[in-house]
């Protein structure tokens, strides 16, 4: 079937006024050898035809609900609340246009103000933007634009930063002449534990250096300690980037309070399911100095002319359809949706709903180390204070711990062999609110028996 | 629609809250145990309000907005098709929604299944030997595709210096080029609204990487030249990168790949019927011919007999350029939708989709001038009024579209015709809403002459009137402050 409701009346109708005898008639710019080529598609389907398919292939998958999980490594299983979806998919949220016409926007350009002011008071910054594609991309974005104003080149990242962001970082720098810098701010013991060397990341700055970009908490789970590096890096004249977890930022000193820059961040575990890593929601928010520079689209509040309060988009001058080649960035097209459902979610959270959810995972996840700790041959190795991931040496490989406990209905932490061969052994296991302590124990219970 | 609302911070009051959590199940470890104390926060000024304030709060704004939903949406580039619901329903399916994109293999066989498919099916329509679904947006897809172009020429030996790009084209052409180290050259467009072909060849060089252009391009006329410029292009070592906002318009009448186009990039949130939802999320497609095959993102979808697996094999890659696979859900959507339609549903979408235009076009040419006289394809661009009117600009006839019940067509784009007004239809739209839009758009030409000031004053049935954007870019006010 499809969605075209012409009757065939209609259409000689409008094929008369045109003034052609067939729609062919309107295709004869296309050269001829080309056109109505064989597209080898199969037929269409009826509704029911599709959800069945579709139905058939969802069920080919094994999901979150279904089974434990203790998979996080930047993708997060957080309790989002019935209304969200309910909200975010009304037809006058969802179908509707980037608010170019502000008159008929109000609701999307008022949910944006709303969105960035709830980022920089999750940050302590002065602006936001309104979203960025995900964290990998609004951090890419952030190292870029810090070398556009500082005029340097050189980025240093801590090798506890995630690594999939900075492949990200690497494939955007690949038109700049750009330094990427990575520090080792751990070192692996014999015994397989982990001792943090943060202070190597200080030591790396230098008079050349464009900005350094930091992760909190890091990508192995636990919380760097910042403002001295926030010193070190403004004494030397550059750029402090923040990639922060907006969840731990229940806990957590903001990053605007140590000095950060620009703090970017993955808001999608406050907006939208896990969703095989897709839509994600990247968060930008900066100083009110490096306002002009920043990527994407913003909401600002105005009034109309009868003096009524209105928003509208703004600081329009940075971007692509007004400044071409000399945009901040070719950002158009964000994340509206998922930011939306940021800020209903961060709306019924709440301070207190910010607090507990935090505390829930701070809570579950100590409980889960403890245990995990408890069993012979498994070490609980985090050099650091951590809320809801934490790094797990295991007597064998994690590949064939993971397929032992996926055999007991188990999907088990993240592979960190997978990052780096040397920690094959090291798995990083993500525990939030909604891991019960049934979920916990049944693991502890499986990897038991590989001790 | 609803006329006012306060902010969500203005409808908090301390002490409320509409959060339900579970009480801790397991011994609780308060922040303080564990994370040093000047590592905490001592205050979070967040909104305080119950579930319903929060529902009602989104309903009313939800109320304030105008959406495909409540009618004819004409905006250009757009493609503002209807999205259909089946679409929302399958996305939403937990097997889809709740599932982690690093689970093992084994676990995520229908969501691999899902996307070979997906891109087998773009593949087909499209002629493209390969394509990734990475790219969470069409600007997104730029950034991948130019970049493809830059390694192809870096494994040449000489990554070349510039990107030529017609006068018509879309702002984030020229955007992407610099984001990846291009130096942006314009060529401009003849009298016919296509590229000047004496002025493209006099610009091609052996320091061309490539062209970036528009098929359809924004005037919404095919590119006769299309197979020569190419030629052209090849001859000089350069690549054509190819802009899909606009391929609507080709469903199912022409493969990209088979005009020579290197890469295309699919807007899915266009073509695909993803919702646009507010300004996204989106979703892009990146499509590749042999020569950009080896550059594309990773990993791909493989399929071996049945089975499918990641590929990360794939030395001459660009790398990432997301975090995971791109926005998943919308390929969801984006696939359900391709196999509701078919080969015969595909094929119609374009036709209509053009003969809308058209239709539109013949209709409204009396009153609103044709600066391309020519057949167009999913979209029609007027150089504002025919018969001009005193102080009457384009935006005028655009805000007073809203008080006739309709969104604005785009205004002012592409930069080359004055007073632009585009209007895209879509194959969606019946000829009772084409019908009661040209009875409006007429009688909106008439005022101007009659009565300028009911356009100079409109709208004056929208939640707001017109707003001041100028003091909102000169003292931005950009998010709430919390009382001193």
């Amino acid at each position: 079937m499809d969605y075209v409701p012409h009757s065939s009346e209609d259409r000689e109708a409008m094929l008369r006024a045109i003034g052609v005898a067939g729609t062919e008639d309107l295709f004869h710019d296309i050269p001829a050898d080309v056109r109505h080529p064989t597209l080898n598609l199969p037929p269409g389907m009826a509704e029911p035809e599709v959800i069945r398919h579709l139905n058939a292939l969802g069920r080919q998958n094994q999901n979150v609900q279904d089974m434990p999980s203790f998979l996080g490594a930047g993708c997060y299983n957080h309790f989002i609340p019935s209304i969200v979806s309910a909200l975010i998919l009304r037809g006058e949220f969802l179908t509707s246009y980037t608010p170019y016409q502000p008159e008929l926007s109000q609701g999307t350009l008022q949910a944006m103000y709303e969105f960035q002011s709830l980022v920089c008071l999750l940050t302590d910054m002065d602006v936001a933007n309104a979203s960025m594609y995900d964290e990998a991309t609004a951090t890419a974005e952030a190292v870029l634009t810090a070398c556009s104003i500082t005029r340097r080149s050189k980025v240093i990242v801590p090798d506890t930063f995630h690594p999939t962001t900075l492949e990200v970082l690497e494939t955007y720098a690949e038109g700049r002449e750009l330094t990427l810098v990575r520090v080792p701010a751990f070192t692996l013991a014999d015994d397989g534990t982990f001792h943090d060397c943060w202070e190597a990341v200080s030591a790396a700055i230098d008079a050349d250096t464009a900005c350094v970009a930091v992760q909190v908490p890091n990508f192995f789970g636990w919380v760097h300690e910042c403002q001295q590096i926030a010193d070190v890096v403004h004494a030397n004249g550059a750029m402090l980037v923040v990639s922060a977890d907006p969840v731990a930022l229940g806990i957590l000193t903001p990053p605007g309070a140590y000095g950060a820059d620009i703090v970017t961040g993955e808001g999608h575990s406050l907006a939208l399911p896990p969703a095989f890593g897709g839509p994600r929601l990247g968060l930008y928010a900066t100083q009110k100095r490096f306002m002009r520079q920043m990527p994407g689209r913003v909401s600002g509040m105005t009034k109309d002319l009868d003096g009524k309060r209105g928003f509208v988009m703004t600081l329009q001058a940075r971007e692509q359809h007004i400044r071409r080649e000399k945009a901040t960035s070719n950002i158009c097209t964000n994340e509206a949706l998922a930011a939306l459902a940021f800020t209903i979610n961060v709306s019924w959270l709440g301070p207190a709903g910010m607090r507990k959810k935090a505390e829930l995972c701070l809570s579950k996840s100590h409980y889960a180390a403890a245990q995990i700790d408890a069993l012979p041959g498994f070490t609980v190795t985090s050099p650091g204070p951590y809320i809801k991931e934490f790094v797990v040496h295991c007597p064998a490989a994690v590949r064939s711990v993971n397929e032992h406990l996926l055999e007991q209905g188990v999907l088990g932490g993240y592979d960190l062999g997978r990052v780096r061969a040397e920690l094959n052994h090291h798995m990083l296991v993500c525990v939030t609110e909604l891991t019960t302590r049934q979920d916990i124990d049944r693991l502890v219970a499986a990897l038991k028996a590989l001790g | 629609m609803e006329n006012t609302e306060p902010l969500i911070f203005e409808r908090s009051s301390p002490g409320r809250h509409g959060y339900s959590l579970p009480e801790s199940d397991v011994p609780a470890v308060a922040g303080g145990d564990t994370i040093p104390a000047h590592w905490q926060r001592d205050s979070l000024p967040l909104p305080e309000a119950s579930e319903l304030d929060v529902v009602r709060h989104f309903t009313r704004l939800s109320q304030r907005n105008y959406s495909i939903e409540h009618g004819f949406y004409p905006l250009g580039s757009c493609t503002m098709k209807y999205n259909p619901k089946v679409n929302d329903a399958t996305a939403g399916l937990p097997g889809f929604s709740f599932i982690h994109p690093d689970q093992p293999e084994s676990t995520i066989q229908g969501a691999l299944a899902l996307m070979h498919n997906l891109s087998q099916a773009l593949m087909k329509i499209t002629g493209y030997a390969n394509c990734s679904l990475q790219p969470a947006a069409g600007a997104h897809g730029e950034l991948c595709g130019v970049l493809m172009i830059r390694a192809h020429h870096v494994k040449q030996g000489n990554p070349r210096r510039k990107m030529i790009i017609p006068d018509s084209a879309h702002g984030t052409n020229p955007a992407t080029a610099a984001m990846c180290g291009y130096t942006a050259i314009e060529v401009p467009s003849n009298t016919q609204g296509t590229v000047d072909m004496d002025a493209l060849a006099a610009l091609l060089d052996e320091d061309v990487a490539g062209l970036m252009l528009t098929v359809p391009n924004t005037l919404g006329l095919f590119e006769q030249d299309i197979v020569e410029i190419c030629r052209m292009a090849h001859e000089v070592g350069a690549l054509v990168y190819c802009d899909g906002a606009n391929m609507n318009a080709l469903l199912g009448t022409v493969q990209p790949a088979a005009l020579g186009l290197d890469v295309l990039h699919l807007n899915l949130h266009k073509t695909f019927t993803t919702p646009h939802g507010g300004g996204g999320p989106g979703a892009g497609a990146i499509c590749v011919n042999e020569t950009l095959e080896p550059y594309l993102p990773v990993p791909l979808v493989s399929e071996d007999d049945g089975v499918y697996a990641w590929d990360y094999d794939r030395p001459d890659s660009i790398g990432r350029i997301h975090s995971f696979y791109g926005n998943f859900l919308n390929q969801v959507r984006a696939y359900t939708y391709i196999c509701t339609l078919g080969l015969e549903g595909i094929k119609r979408a374009g036709e209509y989709a053009v003969l809308n235009a058209n239709y539109l076009k013949e209709r409204l040419r009396d009153a609103y001038a044709l600066r391309y006289d020519r057949t167009c394809m999913h979209e029609v661009v007027f150089a504002g009024l025919k018969e001009k009117a005193e102080g009457v600009r384009t935006l005028d006839v655009a805000k007073r579209m809203i008080d006739y019940g309709f969104h604005p067509s785009t205004v002012y784009f592409p930069l080359i015709v004055p007073e632009a007004l585009m209007i895209e239809p879509t194959e969606t739209e019946n000829k009772d809403t084409l019908d009661t839009f040209i009875a409006a758009l007429l009688a909106i030409a008439e005022e101007a002459q009659s009565e300028p000031d009911k356009l100079k004053d409109a709208p004056v049935s929208a939640p707001v009137r017109r707003l001041d954007e100028t003091t909102a870019a000169r003292r931005p006010n950009l998010r709430w402050q919390p009382p001193e």
